[in-house]
C-alpha cells in the first residue's frame, strides 16, 4: 500500500485529502456519511474576532458545472468557537484547521492568537480572499503590499502551522505567493473563488443579494490547476490545492501541477462522502503506476516542454 | 451540538410514477434490500439529478408521503426547471441517489399538546384526566400542498381529524385530493373559481368560524405570510415550511438562510419547518 502521508510545513496530514473551508460546516455535520478520521484534514468555517451575520439572502446561485455564493463569513465568533465548537471538533482524530478572517491586520492576528491558545489545532488557514466582504478579505489579497501586512500581523502571534489562501481575482497569484512567502507563510493554499454573479432574465436583476459572487465548482478546475502549476514555480513553501475537485483524478492533477496536499469544496455538497472516496481513489493511482509515495508525485508534470 | 436523526445516502429504485396532471409527477421511491429509514412530515431530501448537464447541485424536495407498508417513499415533483424535469423523466426500474431525511419537519399533536399545556383547551371529563382536544388545519398551496399529505396521516394517526384548506389557481392544480380526504376534511380555494371557493385560502369561509389549536401551512410565500397573519390574528400557533434555494441541505454551506428573531439560520438544518413567531414576517 502507498503511503499517503504528506507535509504542510511542520503539519504532517495522514493523507492529502482535506475539506475546503465553507463546505464542509465543522465536520459533524458529515459525520453520518464519513468517517472523519479517515480524512487528511478538516478545516473548518471561516471565523472571524466578532460574530458575523453575513450577507442578505439569496447568497446562492446555480451555473454550468459550479454555483456562486456570497455567503459573507457568516460565524459566532472567535469565542463561541473556542467554548463550544472546538470541545467537539478537537474530538475528530484528524487535523482540524481553523480558516481565520478579519477586516484589518490587527482583527486578524487577535483571531489567530486565540487559535493558537487551542492545543489540538495544529494549523490556520488565513483568508484573505473572501470576495464577498465589504471590509477586509479579499481586499487584502488582492495586492502584495495588503498581503504581506496581513501575514506578517499574524506570524507575529501564531507560531504553529500558517497556511495563506490567495485569491485568484490578481493580476499575478505568483506574485502574491512571493509576497506572502517573505513574511514567513509556512504554506499557501489556493485558489479561492473566483468573482462572478448571475442575472435573472426575467426579473431583471443579479440573482445574489450583494450582486456578485464567488463562483466555485469544476467550472473553475482548469483556473485553479494553472495557478498552482504557475504559484509552484515561484515559492518553495508547500501548496495546498483547491477549486472544483470532483474526484481523485481531479486531486492527483493538483499532485502533479504541484500541490503537496488538496482541499474538497463545492463536491460535498453533491457526495457528502466524496472526501474518503478521493482518499482510496489516490491511493489506487499510486499503487496502479507503482509509486511508494504519495510525495513521489508532487510537481511531477513540472518537466521540460 | 444539537444532532438530529440520523442521515443516510441511499440509490433508491423508482418503482412507480404517477402522472397527476402535464408537469406533475409523483415518483414512488423504495429501498429494495432494507426498510426505509425513519422520516417525519415536514422533513425533505435531496435528490442528484444525473444525465442533466446544467444541473450541478442537488434537488431539494419535500417528503409527499412515507408508506410504511409498501416500504415506499413519494416526492411530488412539478416540472419547472431543467432539473426537475429530468426528475419527471425518470422511468420505472429507474435508480435515484436521495440523501434524508432532512431538517426539522412540523411539530406534531402530541409535541404540540405539551407546547400548549398553558394555552386554553377544550377538555373530556369522559376519563377523569383532562384530555385535550385539537383541532388542525392544514393549509396549502400549489405544490407546497405535497407535505401536507403525509403530515396530515401523522396527524390522523394520533387522534386529531386534521381540516385541510388547499388552494390553487384552477382545479388542474389540485393534486391527490382524494389521498388528503382519507384522512381528514377538505376545504378548496381556485383562483378562478373552477373548484370550492373563489379566491385565495385565506379568503375561504371557514375562517369565519375557525376555532382551531394549531395551523400548519405550505406553498407560495406570499400565501403562507397571509396566513401566519390570519393566524396571529386569531391566536393560533402557526407553523410554516419554507423553500429557500439550498446547496447542500445539511447545514453546512449557509447559503439557504432566512432572517428569524434569531438572525440568519439555515432553513435546511434549522428548518424548513418554523414556528411563524420567529420569522420577520
Amino acid at each position: 500500500m502507498a503511503d499517503l502521508h504528506t507535509h504542510i510545513g511542520a503539519l504532517e496530514l495522514k493523507n492529502p485529502v482535506m475539506t475546503a473551508s465553507g463546505t464542509f460546516g465543522y465536520g459533524l455535520e458529515f459525520a453520518d456519511f464519513v468517517d472523519l478520521d479517515q480524512i487528511g484534514g478538516i478545516i473548518v468555517k471561516g471565523t472571524t474576532l466578532e460574530p458575523r451575520q453575513g450577507n442578505a439572502y439569496p447568497r446562492m446561485a446555480e451555473t454550468a458545472q459550479g454555483m456562486l455564493n456570497c455567503v459573507g463569513l457568516q460565524n459566532k465568533g472567535v469565542d463561541y468557537f473556542c467554548e463550544h465548537i472546538y470541545p467537539e471538533v478537537r474530538k475528530i482524530n484528524t487535523a482540524v484547521l481553523v480558516n481565520v478572517s478579519g477586516n484589518s491586520p490587527e482583527t486578524y492576528a487577535e483571531c489567530a492568537r486565540r487559535i493558537a491558545e487551542l492545543e489540538d489545532i495544529p494549523a490556520i488557514e488565513l483568508n484573505i480572499s473572501c470576495p464577498n466582504v465589504r471590509q477586509g478579505g479579499m481586499a487584502f489579497g488582492v495586492t502584495c503590499e495588503g498581503a504581506a501586512s496581513v501575514v506578517k500581523a499574524v506570524r507575529a502571534v501564531y507560531p504553529k502551522t500558517l497556511i495563506v489562501k490567495l485569491s485568484p481575482n490578481v493580476t499575478s497569484i505568483a506574485d502574491i505567493a512571493r509576497a506572502v512567502e517573505a513574511e514567513g507563510a509556512d504554506a499557501v493554499s489556493l485558489i479561492n473563488t473566483l468573482m462572478g454573479m448571475a442575472i435573472d432574465a426575467e426579473r431583471r436583476r443579479p440573482v445574489l443579494s450583494i450582486g456578485t459572487g464567488g463562483l466555485s465548482g469544476p467550472a473553475v478546475k482548469p483556473v485553479a490547476l494553472r495557478m498552482v502549476w504557475q504559484v509552484y514555480d515561484a515559492v518553495k513553501i508547500p501548496i495546498v490545492g483547491l477549486g472544483g475537485i470532483m474526484n481523485a483524478t481531479d486531486a492527483v492533477e493538483f499532485l502533479l501541477a504541484g500541490a503537496s496536499a488538496i482541499e474538497i469544496g463545492t463536491a460535498n455538497f453533491i457526495d457528502p462522502a466524496v472526501t474518503v472516496k478521493v482518499v482510496r481513489g489516490i491511493e489506487e493511482y499510486l499503487t496502479r503506476h507503482d509509486f511508494s509515495s504519495v510525495r513521489d508525485i508532487i510537481g511531477l508534470a513540472h518537466v521540460e516542454h | 451540538m444539537v444532532q438530529g436523526m440520523k442521515k443516510y445516502v441511499l440509490d433508491l429504485v423508482v418503482k412507480y410514477i404517477e402522472r397527476p396532471r402535464r408537469d406533475y409527477v409523483v415518483l414512488h421511491l423504495t429501498d429494495p434490500v432494507a426498510p426505509l429509514p425513519a422520516m417525519l412530515p415536514g422533513q425533505f431530501v435531496e435528490v442528484r439529478v444525473d444525465g442533466s448537464p446544467s444541473t450541478f447541485l442537488r434537488r431539494p424536495i419535500s417528503i409527499n408521503y412515507v408508506d410504511r407498508r409498501l416500504n415506499e417513499l413519494w416526492l411530488l415533483v412539478h416540472a419547472v426547471g431543467a432539473g426537475t424535469r429530468a426528475l419527471a423523466s425518470l422511468a420505472e426500474g429507474n435508480r435515484l441517489n436521495v440523501i434524508l431525511p432532512l431538517g426539522r419537519g412540523f411539530t406534531l399533536p402530541d409535541e404540540a399538546t405539551r407546547e400548549n399545556r398553558e394555552a386554553p383547551t377544550r377538555t373530556s371529563s369522559k376519563t377523569g384526566f383532562e384530555q385535550v382536544v385539537e383541532r388542525w388545519l392544514l393549509v396549502g398551496g400549489g405544490v407546497g400542498t405535497a407535505p401536507l399529505l403525509y403530515l396530515g396521516q401523522e396527524v390522523a394517526a394520533r387522534g386529531c381529524r386534521p381540516t385541510f384548506l388547499l388552494g390553487g389557481r384552477s382545479a388542474s392544480d389540485l393534486l391527490q385530493l382524494d389521498l388528503f380526504r382519507r384522512f381528514g376534511d377538505v376545504c378548496l380555494t381556485t383562483e378562478d373559481g373552477s373548484a370550492g371557493e373563489r379566491g385565495f385560502v385565506t379568503q375561504h369561509s371557514l375562517w369565519a368560524t375557525a376555532d382551531f389549536t394549531r395551523i400548519c401551512t405550505c406553498g407560495p410565500k406570499p400565501m403562507m405570510m397571509a396566513v401566519a397573519r390570519l393566524a396571529r390574528e386569531l391566536g393560533i400557533p402557526c407553523e410554516a415550511s419554507l423553500e429557500n434555494m439550498m446547496a447542500c441541505g445539511l447545514g453546512a454551506c449557509l447559503c439557504c438562510v432566512e432572517d428569524t428573531t434569531e438572525g440568519n439560520v439555515c432553513v435546511c438544518k434549522e428548518g424548513p419547518v418554523f414556528s411563524t413567531d420567529k420569522l420577520k414576517w
